[in-house]
């Protein structure tokens, strides 16, 4: 197990300095003119070159990665020279546009992107696996048809057309919710956790309608899976009660795949909700990505891309080795 | 469609003898038609894609019939409101009406029927030539990953890896304006075709790894088949046997995978030009409708803004979704829902 552990972090360190190094290049090389965007509306020669130095893009390039990684582990100087600032650790560089530490940016995002994963998380595992659960006990009737028909539209709503729709029908014609406020990103804040609930209901909603279908599906098919298997039918032979048949020997044996799904799935939205944050208003990574996508702000949208990918990643090697505490076979191969 | 009939179809003649004539090779487009044909659902789902894709292509003749065009814009005070709601369109302008058949915009006056089917050519131009780019990616890399094995494979592979690592529409959003300023000075940059060029690159470009993953993985157990070595030892060359003898035979999974990239296309083009990176104003799209429902909040004065492009959005990807799954049943037994 700890040869496992080693191996899968080792390869996790790999990949996530490949992607760091992916991402970089991308960001760095390929805009037409970084230095230019750096420096904005009204820009004369003189002034994109002193962005570029500003920028470190006179530098040969693997120096400037190196120099861009070597912020995440100590505080640097950054700018040019006679002109350089401290940038704090952890240091992703400034903002283009208002010169703020971009980890002082993505530290605020953080709260609300928590908010919206972790609610709309536990929607949709609860109605996708007890929905998919229902449909696989009741095989062939009119409640199964129903409920994979359901997923298969579940699935083709767009976040825009639902979240759209959502907005007018409760927010603005019924006025049964409020509309998403900045002030809430903590059940534990001074509104308490209720108004956190109903101020995140909406987006929670629009998430799961997407996410759940997926997830009947996966706990359907492997539900009926499980169910046709022997130790089942032996265990109904024994005469044990369906209940303890259904979910302490079925679902407990056919939940796996339903737990890699979560684990990567978490890892996606933890990187931000682009869509769903837009629509709503909810200022988390997906929301500033957004904002800085459109405004050119590259340091910006490149740390965030490179944490949302840490987080897939992470979750991936977690999933992993979950897995492997689980079920021994998963370490052999 | 005459070259994709082969000996050894994996998964498709094989698997299910049963029900269809057995043993009789039969190209790949007859067998997913044959099981398609027997499902009322898939022969709808395939009738609104072909009604969907004429309404598109048909854009300019229907628009004419309608006597409009998608960019004239009326704001004059018998088409507009500038009144209670500046910019609203009246009461006579606002649904469908023999002169405008789906009324008009707000804010600009301009026919929604014409935009409509405009913006759908746009949209679907976009995302079949985004799924291409993906395919052919996809079936070559994936191809040769299995097909040479070694470090091409371990290269290809940890390619794949990465790519599937990075959250798709976030890497997307971000690097669009990215690339759109590369390709400013090039000839693809040129007006509306620079968000339409731009999008079809980077769709596709990221597209590709989890076809090319799955091909492999089919790729992995075709080169040991006998025909594949009868051709290696006819001294076939070893591009000769990918594209001859592989490729062909892992055309099924293809299919089945490019049937549903298409609609994640479709969503994906909605989502970033309704986020405003994508399809501006004035080229219409499916998503940059969605867009200017929202700016304004014009969806807040009357939903009708919001249902046109929204129905026809949640049609489209459902058609082509349920599609998807009725090729992947027809094709790739394996992979279906029970």
């Amino acid at each position: 197990m700890i040869r496992f552990i080693l191996r899968r972090t080792g390869s996790l360190f790999l990949l996530l300095v490949a992607v760091s190094f992916i991402t970089f290049t991308l960001f760095q090389f390929g805009p037409a003119d970084p230095a230019s965007a750096a420096c904005g509306q009204e820009c004369t020669p003189e002034r994109v070159q002193e962005a570029r130095v500003a920028l470190g893009m006179d530098q040969p390039f693997l120096v400037q990665y190196v120099e861009y990684m070597r912020g995440l582990f100590s505080s640097r100087m950054i700018g040019a020279p006679g002109a350089e600032s401290l940038c704090q650790w952890p240091c992703l560089g400034k903002s283009f546009q208002t010169n703020e530490n971009v980890s002082d940016i993505i530290a605020r995002s953080l709260p609300y992107t928590f908010s919206m994963a972790i609610g709309a998380l536990v929607l949709w595992t609860l109605s996708g696996v007890g929905l998919g659960l229902l449909a696989a006990l009741r095989k062939g009737s009119a409640t199964d048809k129903f409920i994979v028909g359901a997923a298969s539209v579940g699935v083709s709503l767009p976040i825009p057309v639902t979240g759209l729709f959502l907005l007018l029908v409760f927010v603005n014609q019924f006025h049964l919710l409020p509309f998403t406020t900045n002030e809430i990103n903590s059940p534990f804040g001074p509104q308490g956790p209720l108004a956190w609930v109903l101020n995140y209901l909406l987006p929670w909603i629009a998430l799961a309608v997407l996410f759940s279908a997926s997830y009947i599906r996966v706990t359907r098919t492997n539900m009926i899976e499980t169910f046709g298997e022997d130790f089942i039918r032996t265990a109904r032979a024994k005469g044990l009660a369906p209940r303890t048949v259904t979910f302490k020997h079925g679902v407990r044996a056919g939940i796996t795949p339903v737990v890699t799904m979560l684990g990567m799935d978490i890892g996606l939205l933890l990187g931000g909700a682009v869509l769903t944050e837009q629509i709503f208003s909810v200022p988390g990574l997906g929301f500033t990505a957004v904002r800085a996508a459109v405004s050119g702000d590259l340091p910006v949208t490149m740390a965030i891309t490179m944490l949302a990918a840490f987080f897939v990643i992470v979750a991936n090697v977690v999933v992993d080795l979950a897995y492997a505490a689980i079920d021994p076979r998963v370490r052999l191969q | 469609m005459t070259q994709l009939q082969s000996p050894a179809e994996p998964g498709t003649a094989s698997a299910a003898p049963s029900r269809d004539r057995p043993a009789e090779a039969r190209s790949l487009l007859a067998t997913a038609w044959l099981r398609i044909r027997r499902s009322k659902i898939a022969l709808l789902s395939l009738c609104v894609v072909v009604a969907i894709m004429l309404f598109a292509i048909l854009a300019p003749v229907l628009s004419a019939m309608s006597g409009n065009d998608p960019f004239t814009s009326n704001t004059s005070p018998e088409v507009l409101d500038d009144f209670e709601t500046p910019g609203l369109p009246l009461p006579g302008y606002m649904y469908p009406s023999a002169s405008h058949w789906l009324g008009v915009e707000p804010g600009l006056g301009r026919d929604l029927f014409a935009r409509l089917a405009f913006g759908g050519q746009v949209s679907l131009t976009i995302a079949l030539l985004s799924t291409a780019v993906s395919v052919v990616l996809g079936t070559v890399l994936g191809a040769a990953a299995g097909y040479f094995g070694g470090k091409t494979d371990a290269v290809i592979s940890r390619l794949m890896d990465l790519f599937l690592a990075f959250p798709h529409l976030l890497l997307v959003l971000s690097l669009t304006p990215i690339l759109q300023s590369r390709l400013r000075d090039t000839p693809l940059g040129q007006g509306s075709f620079l968000p339409m060029a731009s999008l079809v690159i980077i769709l596709g470009f990221f597209g590709w790894a989890y076809l090319a993953r799955i091909v492999r993985g089919q790729v992995l157990s075709l080169r040991e088949r006998e025909f594949v070595e009868a051709a290696r030892s006819f001294g076939s060359s070893h591009l000769s046997i990918l594209f001859r003898q592989i490729i062909p035979n892992v055309m099924g999974v293809v299919l089945v995978y490019a049937t549903m990239l298409i609609p994640t296309n479709i969503s994906a083009e909605a989502a970033l030009s309704f986020l405003g990176v994508g399809v501006k104003d004035p080229t219409p799209s499916w998503g940059q409708m969605l867009n200017a429902a929202q700016a304004g909040n014009w969806y807040l004065s009357d939903p009708w803004f919001l249902a046109v492009p929204g129905a026809m959005l949640i049609v489209t990807v459902l058609a082509f979704n349920l599609l998807g799954d009725a090729v992947r049943d027809a094709l790739d037994p394996k992979a279906s829902r029970h």
